[in-house]
Protein backbone atom coordinates (compact mmCIF):
# COMPACT_ATOMS: atom_id res chain seq x y z
CA UNK A 1 0.00 0.00 0.00
CA UNK A 2 1.23 3.45 -0.85
CA UNK A 3 1.87 5.36 2.36
CA UNK A 4 0.84 8.98 2.49
CA UNK A 5 0.37 11.63 5.12
CA UNK A 6 -2.27 14.28 4.60
CA UNK A 7 -2.12 17.58 6.42
CA UNK A 8 -4.62 20.42 6.37
CA UNK A 9 -4.10 24.00 7.48
CA UNK A 10 -6.27 27.08 7.72
CA UNK A 11 -4.31 30.28 7.19
CA UNK A 12 -5.89 33.27 8.94
CA UNK A 13 -5.95 36.56 7.03
CA UNK A 14 -4.33 39.83 8.10
CA UNK A 15 -2.18 38.36 10.85
CA UNK A 16 1.51 38.38 10.06
CA UNK A 17 2.43 36.93 13.41
CA UNK A 18 0.71 33.68 12.46
CA UNK A 19 1.94 33.43 8.90
CA UNK A 20 4.53 30.68 8.77
CA UNK A 21 2.77 28.40 11.26
CA UNK A 22 1.67 25.95 8.55
CA UNK A 23 5.02 25.81 6.75
CA UNK A 24 6.73 25.50 10.16
CA UNK A 25 4.62 22.47 11.03
CA UNK A 26 5.32 20.84 7.67
CA UNK A 27 9.03 21.50 8.17
CA UNK A 28 8.98 19.78 11.56
CA UNK A 29 7.05 16.82 10.16
CA UNK A 30 9.51 16.37 7.29
CA UNK A 31 12.47 16.54 9.67
CA UNK A 32 11.00 13.80 11.82
CA UNK A 33 10.47 11.72 8.71
CA UNK A 34 14.15 12.04 7.90
CA UNK A 35 13.56 13.76 4.53
CA UNK A 36 16.74 15.31 3.11
CA UNK A 37 17.55 18.90 4.18
CA UNK A 38 17.45 20.33 0.64
CA UNK A 39 13.94 18.98 0.03
CA UNK A 40 12.79 20.34 3.38
CA UNK A 41 14.24 23.73 2.50
CA UNK A 42 12.47 23.84 -0.86
CA UNK A 43 9.11 22.85 0.60
CA UNK A 44 9.45 25.19 3.51
CA UNK A 45 10.39 28.24 1.43
CA UNK A 46 7.76 27.65 -1.26
CA UNK A 47 5.03 27.07 1.30
CA UNK A 48 6.00 30.05 3.44
CA UNK A 49 5.89 32.36 0.43
CA UNK A 50 2.45 30.98 -0.42
CA UNK A 51 1.26 31.48 3.13
CA UNK A 52 2.48 35.07 3.19
CA UNK A 53 0.75 35.74 -0.14
CA UNK A 54 -2.51 34.51 1.34
CA UNK A 55 -2.12 36.87 4.29
CA UNK A 56 -1.13 39.91 2.22
CA UNK A 57 -3.49 39.58 -0.72
CA UNK A 58 -6.31 37.16 0.00
CA UNK A 59 -7.36 37.49 3.65
CA UNK A 60 -6.18 33.97 4.35
CA UNK A 61 -6.99 30.61 2.82
CA UNK A 62 -6.47 26.88 3.16
CA UNK A 63 -3.53 24.60 2.49
CA UNK A 64 -3.54 20.87 1.88
CA UNK A 65 -0.29 18.95 1.98
CA UNK A 66 0.25 15.36 1.03
CA UNK A 67 3.53 13.65 1.76
CA UNK A 68 4.30 10.41 -0.06
CA UNK A 69 7.50 8.44 -0.47
CA UNK A 70 8.21 10.16 -3.78
CA UNK A 71 6.95 13.70 -3.42
CA UNK A 72 5.34 16.43 -1.41
CA UNK A 73 2.19 17.82 -2.97
CA UNK A 74 0.84 21.17 -1.83
CA UNK A 75 -2.44 22.84 -2.74
CA UNK A 76 -2.82 26.43 -1.57
CA UNK A 77 -6.32 27.76 -2.07
CA UNK A 78 -7.72 31.20 -1.36
CA UNK A 79 -10.86 33.14 -2.16
CA UNK A 80 -9.05 36.42 -2.61
CA UNK A 81 -9.15 38.97 -5.45
CA UNK A 82 -7.38 36.72 -7.95
CA UNK A 83 -4.44 37.75 -10.13
CA UNK A 84 -5.17 39.96 -13.16
CA UNK A 85 -1.97 39.38 -15.05
CA UNK A 86 -0.26 36.13 -14.10
CA UNK A 87 2.64 36.67 -16.47
CA UNK A 88 3.43 39.98 -14.79
CA UNK A 89 3.00 38.51 -11.31
CA UNK A 90 5.56 35.83 -12.15
CA UNK A 91 8.15 38.50 -12.94
CA UNK A 92 10.78 39.04 -10.26
CA UNK A 93 10.30 42.37 -8.53
CA UNK A 94 6.72 42.94 -9.65
CA UNK A 95 4.39 43.54 -6.73
CA UNK A 96 0.90 44.84 -6.09
CA UNK A 97 1.39 44.88 -2.33
CA UNK A 98 0.34 48.17 -0.71
CA UNK A 99 2.95 50.46 0.84
CA UNK A 100 2.09 49.55 4.43
CA UNK A 101 2.95 45.92 3.64
CA UNK A 102 6.16 46.92 1.89
CA UNK A 103 7.35 48.83 4.91
CA UNK A 104 7.11 45.56 6.84
CA UNK A 105 9.68 44.09 4.49
CA UNK A 106 7.20 42.07 2.46
CA UNK A 107 5.91 42.66 -1.03
CA UNK A 108 9.30 42.57 -2.74
CA UNK A 109 7.75 40.90 -5.76
CA UNK A 110 9.60 37.66 -5.16
CA UNK A 111 6.70 35.55 -3.86
CA UNK A 112 5.50 33.70 -6.95
CA UNK A 113 8.91 33.59 -8.69
CA UNK A 114 10.40 32.06 -5.53
CA UNK A 115 7.62 29.50 -5.23
CA UNK A 116 8.27 28.42 -8.78
CA UNK A 117 12.02 28.36 -8.25
CA UNK A 118 11.83 26.05 -5.25
CA UNK A 119 9.29 23.57 -6.62
CA UNK A 120 9.52 20.82 -9.25
CA UNK A 121 5.99 21.31 -10.47
CA UNK A 122 4.08 24.58 -10.33
CA UNK A 123 0.64 25.48 -11.61
CA UNK A 124 -1.54 28.45 -10.89
CA UNK A 125 -5.27 28.65 -11.33
CA UNK A 126 -6.65 32.11 -10.75
CA UNK A 127 -9.77 34.08 -11.56
CA UNK A 128 -10.33 37.74 -10.75
CA UNK A 129 -12.94 38.10 -8.03
CA UNK A 130 -13.02 34.37 -7.32
CA UNK A 131 -9.63 33.38 -5.94
CA UNK A 132 -6.34 31.66 -6.59
CA UNK A 133 -5.17 28.07 -6.25
CA UNK A 134 -1.54 27.02 -6.43
CA UNK A 135 -0.70 23.38 -7.04
CA UNK A 136 2.89 22.59 -6.15
CA UNK A 137 5.08 19.53 -6.09
CA UNK A 138 8.52 18.95 -4.66
CA UNK A 139 10.10 15.61 -5.50
CA UNK A 140 11.98 13.68 -2.87
CA UNK A 141 15.54 12.61 -3.93
CA UNK B 1 19.92 4.94 22.15
CA UNK B 2 23.58 5.72 22.58
CA UNK B 3 24.70 7.58 25.66
CA UNK B 4 26.40 10.87 24.90
CA UNK B 5 28.51 12.77 27.40
CA UNK B 6 26.75 15.46 29.42
CA UNK B 7 27.56 17.92 32.17
CA UNK B 8 23.93 18.69 33.02
CA UNK B 9 22.69 16.03 35.43
CA UNK B 10 19.80 15.18 37.71
CA UNK B 11 19.95 14.84 41.49
CA UNK B 12 17.19 12.25 41.86
CA UNK B 13 16.87 12.84 45.62
CA UNK B 14 15.90 16.47 45.07
CA UNK B 15 13.64 15.89 42.06
CA UNK B 16 9.93 16.14 42.88
CA UNK B 17 8.80 14.91 39.48
CA UNK B 18 7.09 18.23 38.61
CA UNK B 19 6.61 19.52 35.05
CA UNK B 20 8.77 22.67 35.10
CA UNK B 21 11.82 21.32 33.30
CA UNK B 22 9.99 19.23 30.68
CA UNK B 23 8.10 22.32 29.50
CA UNK B 24 11.20 24.46 29.18
CA UNK B 25 13.56 22.07 27.39
CA UNK B 26 14.21 23.35 23.82
CA UNK B 27 14.82 19.87 22.41
CA UNK B 28 12.05 18.11 24.37
CA UNK B 29 14.74 15.98 25.98
CA UNK B 30 13.15 15.50 29.41
CA UNK B 31 10.35 13.20 30.57
CA UNK B 32 9.07 12.45 34.05
CA UNK B 33 9.24 8.72 34.72
CA UNK B 34 8.86 6.90 38.04
CA UNK B 35 8.35 10.23 39.84
CA UNK B 36 11.66 11.65 38.56
CA UNK B 37 12.84 13.67 35.59
CA UNK B 38 14.68 11.62 33.02
CA UNK B 39 17.02 13.20 30.46
CA UNK B 40 17.04 11.62 26.99
CA UNK B 41 20.79 11.65 26.42
CA UNK B 42 20.75 11.88 22.62
CA UNK B 43 18.56 14.97 22.65
CA UNK B 44 20.16 16.97 25.48
CA UNK B 45 22.35 19.87 24.30
CA UNK B 46 23.58 20.93 27.78
CA UNK B 47 22.01 24.37 27.44
CA UNK B 48 21.21 24.74 31.18
CA UNK B 49 17.57 25.81 30.73
CA UNK B 50 16.43 23.03 33.12
CA UNK B 51 18.96 24.11 35.72
CA UNK B 52 17.62 27.64 35.53
CA UNK B 53 13.97 26.65 35.85
CA UNK B 54 14.07 23.83 38.43
CA UNK B 55 12.57 25.17 41.69
CA UNK B 56 14.05 22.25 43.66
CA UNK B 57 17.62 22.62 42.38
CA UNK B 58 17.50 19.02 41.22
CA UNK B 59 19.20 19.80 37.92
CA UNK B 60 22.85 20.66 38.31
CA UNK B 61 26.07 21.08 36.37
CA UNK B 62 28.98 18.74 36.93
CA UNK B 63 32.37 20.44 36.99
CA UNK B 64 35.77 19.33 38.19
CA UNK B 65 36.81 19.34 41.85
CA UNK B 66 39.92 21.32 42.75
CA UNK B 67 41.58 18.03 43.81
CA UNK B 68 42.03 17.28 40.12
CA UNK B 69 44.87 19.79 40.11
CA UNK B 70 47.19 17.56 42.18
CA UNK B 71 47.56 15.14 39.28
CA UNK B 72 49.60 17.68 37.32
CA UNK B 73 53.07 19.12 37.87
CA UNK B 74 52.24 22.35 36.04
CA UNK B 75 48.81 23.92 36.14
CA UNK B 76 47.29 26.42 33.74
CA UNK B 77 44.11 28.41 34.38
CA UNK B 78 42.24 29.17 31.17
CA UNK B 79 40.16 32.24 31.94
CA UNK B 80 36.78 32.99 30.35
CA UNK B 81 36.34 36.76 29.91
CA UNK B 82 32.96 36.42 31.67
CA UNK B 83 35.00 36.01 34.89
CA UNK B 84 36.07 39.67 34.70
CA UNK B 85 32.47 40.79 35.05
CA UNK B 86 32.01 39.08 38.42
CA UNK B 87 33.97 41.60 40.50
CA UNK B 88 32.81 44.97 41.70
CA UNK B 89 35.11 47.97 41.18
CA UNK B 90 37.65 45.97 39.24
CA UNK B 91 39.87 48.35 37.32
CA UNK B 92 42.42 46.02 35.91
CA UNK B 93 42.07 42.37 34.92
CA UNK B 94 45.65 41.79 36.12
CA UNK B 95 44.17 41.60 39.64
CA UNK B 96 42.10 38.60 38.60
CA UNK B 97 44.94 36.93 36.71
CA UNK B 98 47.50 37.52 39.48
CA UNK B 99 44.96 36.27 42.01
CA UNK B 100 44.65 32.99 40.12
CA UNK B 101 48.42 32.56 40.19
CA UNK B 102 48.45 33.26 43.91
CA UNK B 103 45.82 30.56 44.31
CA UNK B 104 48.24 28.00 42.93
CA UNK B 105 48.07 28.09 39.15
CA UNK B 106 51.52 28.22 37.54
CA UNK B 107 50.30 30.03 34.46
CA UNK B 108 47.20 31.91 33.38
CA UNK B 109 45.88 32.15 29.83
CA UNK B 110 43.09 34.41 28.67
CA UNK B 111 40.46 32.90 26.37
CA UNK B 112 39.99 36.46 25.13
CA UNK B 113 43.42 36.16 23.54
CA UNK B 114 42.24 33.12 21.57
CA UNK B 115 39.10 35.10 20.74
CA UNK B 116 41.11 37.92 19.16
CA UNK B 117 43.00 35.42 17.03
CA UNK B 118 39.75 33.77 15.93
CA UNK B 119 38.24 37.18 15.14
CA UNK B 120 41.31 37.92 13.05
CA UNK B 121 41.14 34.54 11.26
CA UNK B 122 37.42 35.02 10.57
CA UNK B 123 38.07 38.45 9.05
CA UNK B 124 40.67 36.90 6.74
CA UNK B 125 38.27 34.12 5.73
CA UNK B 126 35.59 36.69 4.90
CA UNK B 127 38.09 38.60 2.77
CA UNK B 128 39.14 35.50 0.85
CA UNK B 129 35.47 34.62 0.30
CA UNK B 130 35.72 31.03 1.53
CA UNK B 131 32.85 31.23 4.03
CA UNK B 132 29.29 30.17 3.40
CA UNK B 133 27.15 33.17 4.31
CA UNK B 134 25.71 33.86 6.69
CA UNK B 135 28.40 32.19 8.78
CA UNK B 136 27.25 31.09 12.23
CA UNK B 137 29.45 31.44 15.31
CA UNK B 138 30.64 28.22 16.99
CA UNK B 139 31.65 29.83 20.29
CA UNK B 140 28.54 28.60 22.16
CA UNK B 141 28.73 24.78 22.30
CA UNK B 142 25.03 24.50 23.13
CA UNK B 143 24.20 26.34 19.86
CA UNK B 144 26.39 23.92 17.90
CA UNK B 145 24.58 21.00 19.53
CA UNK B 146 21.18 22.62 18.95
CA UNK B 147 21.97 23.00 15.24
CA UNK B 148 23.17 19.42 15.05
CA UNK B 149 19.97 18.18 16.66
CA UNK B 150 17.22 20.49 15.38
CA UNK B 151 18.70 22.35 12.40
CA UNK B 152 21.08 19.93 10.65
CA UNK B 153 20.60 21.76 7.32
CA UNK B 154 22.56 24.64 8.82
CA UNK B 155 25.72 22.66 9.62
CA UNK B 156 27.45 23.97 6.45
CA UNK B 157 26.95 27.55 7.71
CA UNK B 158 28.90 26.96 10.93
CA UNK B 159 32.20 28.85 11.04
CA UNK B 160 34.67 26.01 10.44
CA UNK B 161 37.21 27.23 12.99
CA UNK B 162 38.07 26.07 16.49
CA UNK B 163 36.54 28.03 19.34
CA UNK B 164 38.62 30.66 21.20
CA UNK B 165 38.96 28.35 24.20
CA UNK B 166 40.68 25.68 22.06
CA UNK B 167 42.97 28.24 20.46
CA UNK B 168 43.93 29.72 23.84
CA UNK B 169 44.54 26.25 25.32
CA UNK B 170 46.77 25.27 22.44
CA UNK B 171 48.92 28.40 22.76
CA UNK B 172 49.16 28.09 26.54
CA UNK B 173 50.23 24.46 26.30
CA UNK B 174 52.92 25.26 23.74
CA UNK B 175 54.21 28.06 25.94
CA UNK B 176 54.25 25.80 29.01
CA UNK B 177 56.08 23.01 27.20
CA UNK B 178 58.77 25.40 26.01
CA UNK B 179 59.14 27.08 29.38
CA UNK B 180 59.24 23.95 31.53
CA UNK B 181 60.34 21.13 29.25
CA UNK B 182 57.50 19.07 30.72
CA UNK B 183 55.49 16.63 28.64
CA UNK B 184 51.79 17.13 27.89
CA UNK B 185 50.67 14.64 30.57
CA UNK B 186 52.30 16.72 33.29
CA UNK B 187 50.62 19.94 32.17
CA UNK B 188 47.03 20.39 33.34
CA UNK B 189 44.91 22.97 31.52
CA UNK B 190 41.71 23.91 33.34
CA UNK B 191 39.00 26.21 32.08
CA UNK B 192 37.26 28.57 34.50
CA UNK B 193 33.82 28.17 33.02
CA UNK B 194 30.59 30.17 33.00
CA UNK B 195 28.48 27.17 31.88
CA UNK B 196 28.24 23.37 31.71
CA UNK B 197 28.04 23.32 27.90
CA UNK B 198 31.68 24.41 27.70
CA UNK B 199 32.69 21.52 29.92
CA UNK B 200 30.79 19.10 27.71
CA UNK B 201 32.58 20.54 24.68
CA UNK B 202 35.92 20.11 26.44
CA UNK B 203 35.28 16.54 27.54
CA UNK B 204 33.46 15.38 24.45
CA UNK B 205 34.37 17.66 21.53
CA UNK B 206 32.31 17.28 18.35
CA UNK B 207 34.71 18.78 15.84
CA UNK B 208 38.08 17.54 17.16
CA UNK B 209 39.56 14.33 18.46
CA UNK B 210 40.69 15.89 21.72
CA UNK B 211 40.43 19.36 23.20
CA UNK B 212 43.76 19.49 25.05
CA UNK B 213 41.89 20.84 28.06
CA UNK B 214 41.80 18.63 31.14
CA UNK B 215 38.67 19.92 32.80
CA UNK B 216 36.55 22.86 33.88
CA UNK B 217 35.98 24.60 37.18
CA UNK B 218 32.82 26.59 37.74
CA UNK B 219 33.21 30.36 38.08
CA UNK B 220 30.88 30.17 41.09
CA UNK B 221 33.15 27.61 42.81
CA UNK B 222 36.37 29.51 42.26
CA UNK B 223 34.85 32.94 42.95
CA UNK B 224 34.88 32.99 46.80
CA UNK B 225 38.50 31.79 47.07
CA UNK B 226 39.66 34.04 44.27
CA UNK B 227 37.91 37.07 45.74
CA UNK B 228 39.62 36.54 49.11
CA UNK B 229 42.99 36.11 47.41
CA UNK B 230 42.49 39.24 45.32
CA UNK B 231 41.58 41.31 48.38
CA UNK B 232 44.91 40.43 49.98
CA UNK B 233 46.99 41.38 46.93
CA UNK B 234 49.32 44.35 47.34
CA UNK B 235 49.62 46.73 44.36
CA UNK B 236 53.32 45.88 43.89
CA UNK B 237 52.46 42.18 43.57
CA UNK B 238 50.28 42.68 40.51
CA UNK B 239 51.85 41.11 37.43
CA UNK B 240 51.20 42.55 33.96
CA UNK B 241 49.50 39.43 32.62
CA UNK B 242 46.63 40.85 30.58
CA UNK B 243 47.23 40.13 26.91
CA UNK B 244 43.92 40.91 25.22
CA UNK B 245 41.92 44.00 24.40
CA UNK B 246 38.44 45.33 23.73
CA UNK B 247 37.68 42.82 20.98
CA UNK B 248 38.69 39.72 22.94
CA UNK B 249 37.08 40.65 26.24
CA UNK B 250 33.95 41.72 24.37
CA UNK B 251 33.20 38.07 23.52
CA UNK B 252 31.90 37.68 27.09
CA UNK B 253 28.58 39.22 26.16
CA UNK B 254 26.21 38.91 23.24
CA UNK B 255 27.29 40.91 20.20
CA UNK B 256 30.97 40.93 21.14
CA UNK B 257 32.14 38.36 18.66
CA UNK B 258 30.13 39.94 15.84
CA UNK B 259 31.48 43.43 16.64
CA UNK B 260 35.01 42.05 16.43
CA UNK B 261 34.52 41.21 12.78
CA UNK B 262 34.23 44.91 11.92
CA UNK B 263 31.34 44.23 9.57
CA UNK B 264 27.89 45.82 9.47
CA UNK B 265 25.78 42.96 8.17
CA UNK B 266 25.52 40.87 11.27
CA UNK B 267 22.97 39.75 13.79
CA UNK B 268 23.56 38.74 17.41
CA UNK B 269 20.83 36.87 19.29
CA UNK B 270 20.89 35.55 22.83
CA UNK B 271 18.55 33.48 24.98
CA UNK B 272 17.56 30.05 23.69
CA UNK B 273 14.10 31.00 22.43
CA UNK B 274 15.48 33.88 20.37
CA UNK B 275 18.26 31.67 19.05
CA UNK B 276 15.69 29.12 17.86
CA UNK B 277 13.62 31.82 16.13
CA UNK B 278 16.69 33.06 14.27
CA UNK B 279 17.67 29.53 13.23
CA UNK B 280 14.14 28.87 11.92
CA UNK B 281 14.29 32.02 9.78
CA UNK B 282 17.80 31.25 8.62
CA UNK B 283 16.69 27.77 7.60
CA UNK B 284 13.93 29.32 5.47
CA UNK B 285 16.55 31.56 3.81
CA UNK B 286 15.02 34.73 5.18
CA UNK B 287 18.33 36.03 6.52
CA UNK B 288 20.48 35.60 3.43
CA UNK B 289 21.51 39.24 3.34
CA UNK B 290 23.61 38.79 6.48
CA UNK B 291 27.32 37.96 6.63
CA UNK B 292 27.50 36.71 10.20
CA UNK B 293 25.20 35.39 12.88
CA UNK B 294 26.29 35.26 16.50
CA UNK B 295 24.14 33.09 18.75
CA UNK B 296 24.38 32.51 22.48
CA UNK B 297 22.02 30.18 24.33
CA UNK B 298 22.28 32.16 27.56
CA UNK B 299 20.58 35.53 27.91
CA UNK B 300 23.20 38.23 27.60
CA UNK B 301 25.78 35.79 26.25
CA UNK B 302 28.40 33.95 28.35
CA UNK B 303 27.96 36.41 31.24
CA UNK B 304 24.50 34.81 31.57
CA UNK B 305 25.86 31.29 32.13
CA UNK B 306 24.41 29.33 35.05
CA UNK B 307 27.83 28.92 36.67
CA UNK B 308 28.40 32.67 37.07
CA UNK B 309 27.58 34.55 40.26
CA UNK B 310 26.62 37.97 38.93
CA UNK B 311 23.51 39.11 37.07
CA UNK B 312 24.42 39.11 33.35
CA UNK B 313 23.53 42.76 32.82
CA UNK B 314 25.63 43.90 35.77
CA UNK B 315 28.51 41.75 34.54
CA UNK B 316 28.17 43.21 31.05
CA UNK B 317 28.20 46.77 32.38
CA UNK B 318 31.35 46.07 34.40
CA UNK B 319 33.13 44.57 31.41
CA UNK B 320 32.16 47.60 29.33
CA UNK B 321 33.86 49.78 31.92
CA UNK B 322 36.96 47.59 32.01
CA UNK B 323 37.26 47.68 28.25
CA UNK B 324 37.51 51.46 28.29
CA UNK B 325 41.11 51.21 29.48
CA UNK B 326 42.13 48.50 27.05
CA UNK B 327 43.65 48.64 23.57
CA UNK B 328 41.32 47.58 20.74
CA UNK B 329 43.10 44.28 20.21
CA UNK B 330 46.42 42.75 21.28
CA UNK B 331 46.46 39.75 18.96
CA UNK B 332 46.09 39.12 15.27
CA UNK B 333 47.34 36.69 12.68
CA UNK B 334 49.23 37.47 9.49
CA UNK B 335 47.89 36.63 6.09
CA UNK B 336 50.58 33.93 5.71
CA UNK B 337 49.37 32.16 8.88
CA UNK B 338 48.32 28.57 8.30
CA UNK B 339 44.55 28.78 8.79
CA UNK B 340 44.31 25.00 8.51
CA UNK B 341 45.83 24.74 11.97
CA UNK B 342 42.60 26.30 13.30
CA UNK B 343 40.31 24.07 11.27
CA UNK B 344 38.13 21.26 12.59
CA UNK B 345 39.71 17.83 12.48
CA UNK B 346 36.43 15.93 12.51
CA UNK B 347 33.33 16.29 10.39
CA UNK B 348 30.28 17.48 12.31
CA UNK B 349 27.47 15.03 11.62
CA UNK B 350 23.74 15.64 12.12
CA UNK B 351 22.23 14.05 15.19
CA UNK B 352 19.40 11.67 14.30
CA UNK B 353 17.75 12.19 17.70
CA UNK B 354 14.53 13.74 16.35
CA UNK B 355 14.07 11.30 13.45
CA UNK B 356 11.28 8.74 13.88
CA UNK B 357 12.98 5.92 11.97
CA UNK B 358 15.84 5.38 9.53
CA UNK B 359 13.53 3.86 6.96
CA UNK B 360 11.29 6.48 5.32
CA UNK B 361 8.32 4.15 4.86
CA UNK B 362 8.50 3.09 8.48
CA UNK B 363 8.84 6.73 9.52
CA UNK B 364 5.77 7.64 7.46
CA UNK B 365 3.69 4.92 9.07
CA UNK B 366 4.81 6.13 12.46
CA UNK B 367 4.01 9.72 11.50
CA UNK B 368 0.47 8.81 10.37
CA UNK B 369 -0.07 6.99 13.65
CA UNK B 370 1.45 9.92 15.56
CA UNK B 371 -0.96 12.39 13.94
CA UNK B 372 -3.88 10.11 14.66
CA UNK B 373 -2.92 9.74 18.31
CA UNK B 374 -2.23 13.46 18.67
CA UNK B 375 -5.72 14.25 17.37
CA UNK B 376 -7.23 11.92 19.97
CA UNK B 377 -5.41 13.58 22.88
CA UNK B 378 -7.02 16.53 24.70
CA UNK B 379 -4.47 19.09 23.48
CA UNK B 380 -4.01 20.60 26.93
CA UNK B 381 -0.24 20.08 27.03
CA UNK B 382 -0.68 19.66 30.78
CA UNK B 383 2.40 17.50 31.26
CA UNK B 384 0.79 15.04 33.68
CA UNK B 385 1.80 12.16 31.40
CA UNK B 386 5.43 13.19 31.87
CA UNK B 387 5.85 14.50 28.31
CA UNK B 388 6.04 18.25 27.59
CA UNK B 389 3.05 18.31 25.21
CA UNK B 390 0.34 16.10 23.74
CA UNK B 391 2.37 16.03 20.54
CA UNK B 392 5.44 14.80 22.46
CA UNK B 393 3.35 12.08 24.14
CA UNK B 394 2.08 10.96 20.73
CA UNK B 395 5.71 10.88 19.60
CA UNK B 396 6.69 8.78 22.63
CA UNK B 397 3.79 6.39 22.02
CA UNK B 398 4.77 5.65 18.40
CA UNK B 399 8.37 5.15 19.48
CA UNK B 400 7.17 2.67 22.10
CA UNK B 401 8.14 4.67 25.19
CA UNK B 402 4.62 5.41 26.42
CA UNK B 403 1.01 4.33 25.94
CA UNK B 404 -2.26 6.20 25.41
CA UNK B 405 -3.16 5.13 28.93
CA UNK B 406 -0.57 7.61 30.19
CA UNK B 407 -2.96 10.47 29.37
CA UNK B 408 -4.91 10.98 32.57
CA UNK B 409 -7.64 13.11 30.99
CA UNK B 410 -8.25 10.61 28.22
CA UNK B 411 -8.41 7.79 30.74
CA UNK B 412 -10.81 9.68 33.00
CA UNK B 413 -13.09 10.35 30.06
CA UNK B 414 -13.10 6.72 28.94
CA UNK B 415 -13.81 5.46 32.43
CA UNK B 416 -17.49 6.18 32.03
CA UNK B 417 -18.10 8.90 34.57
CA UNK B 418 -21.76 9.33 33.76
CA UNK B 419 -22.94 11.79 36.42
CA UNK B 420 -21.92 15.38 35.59
CA UNK B 421 -18.30 16.35 35.43
CA UNK B 422 -17.40 16.79 39.10
CA UNK B 423 -14.69 14.18 38.71
CA UNK B 424 -12.81 16.46 36.30
CA UNK B 425 -10.22 18.86 37.71
CA UNK B 426 -11.47 22.50 37.56
CA UNK B 427 -9.58 23.65 34.47
CA UNK B 428 -11.17 20.91 32.37
CA UNK B 429 -14.84 21.44 33.21
CA UNK B 430 -17.32 23.07 30.84
CA UNK B 431 -19.27 24.74 33.63
CA UNK B 432 -17.92 26.65 36.55
CA UNK B 433 -19.43 27.60 39.91
CA UNK B 434 -19.10 31.29 40.74
CA UNK B 435 -17.81 32.09 44.21
CA UNK B 436 -20.43 34.70 45.13
CA UNK B 437 -23.68 32.91 44.25
CA UNK B 438 -22.63 29.29 44.22
CA UNK B 439 -24.63 28.97 41.03
CA UNK B 440 -23.54 27.56 37.75
CA UNK B 441 -22.35 30.24 35.41
CA UNK B 442 -21.12 30.03 31.87
CA UNK B 443 -20.33 33.71 31.41
CA UNK B 444 -16.71 33.69 32.43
Amino acid sequence: MEESIKLHYIVPGDDFTRAGAASGDVKRTLKELGVSPSVIRNVSIAMYEGEINMVIHANGGEIDVEITEEEIIMALKDEGPGIENVELAMKEGYSTAPDNIRTLGFGAGMGLPNIKKYTDEFSIDTKVGVGTTLNLKVKIQ
Amino acid sequence: MSITFHSVRLDADKCQGCTNCIKRCPTEAIRVRNKKAYIISDRCIDCSECIRVCPHHAKYAVTEHFNELVSYKYRIALVAPALYGQFNNLENVDYVLTGLKKMGFDQVAEVSKGAELISSATRIMFDTGELKKPAISVACPAVVRLIRTRFPNLIPNLLPLCAPIDMAAKLAREEAREKTGLSDEDIGVFFISPCPAKRTAIRSPLCYDGSGINGAFAIKDIYPVLLQTMEKLKPEEIEPLNDSGIIGVGWASSGGEAAGLLKERYLAADGIENVIKVLEELEDEKLNDLDFIELNCCTGGCVGGVLTVENPYVAKARIQRLRKFMPVSCNSIDSDFDLDSLAWTKELTPSPAMKLADNVIKAMRMMSKLREIEASLPGLDCGICGAPSCRALADDIVRGYATENDCLIKRFKSENHTEGEDWLPLPFRDKIITEDTGEENNDR
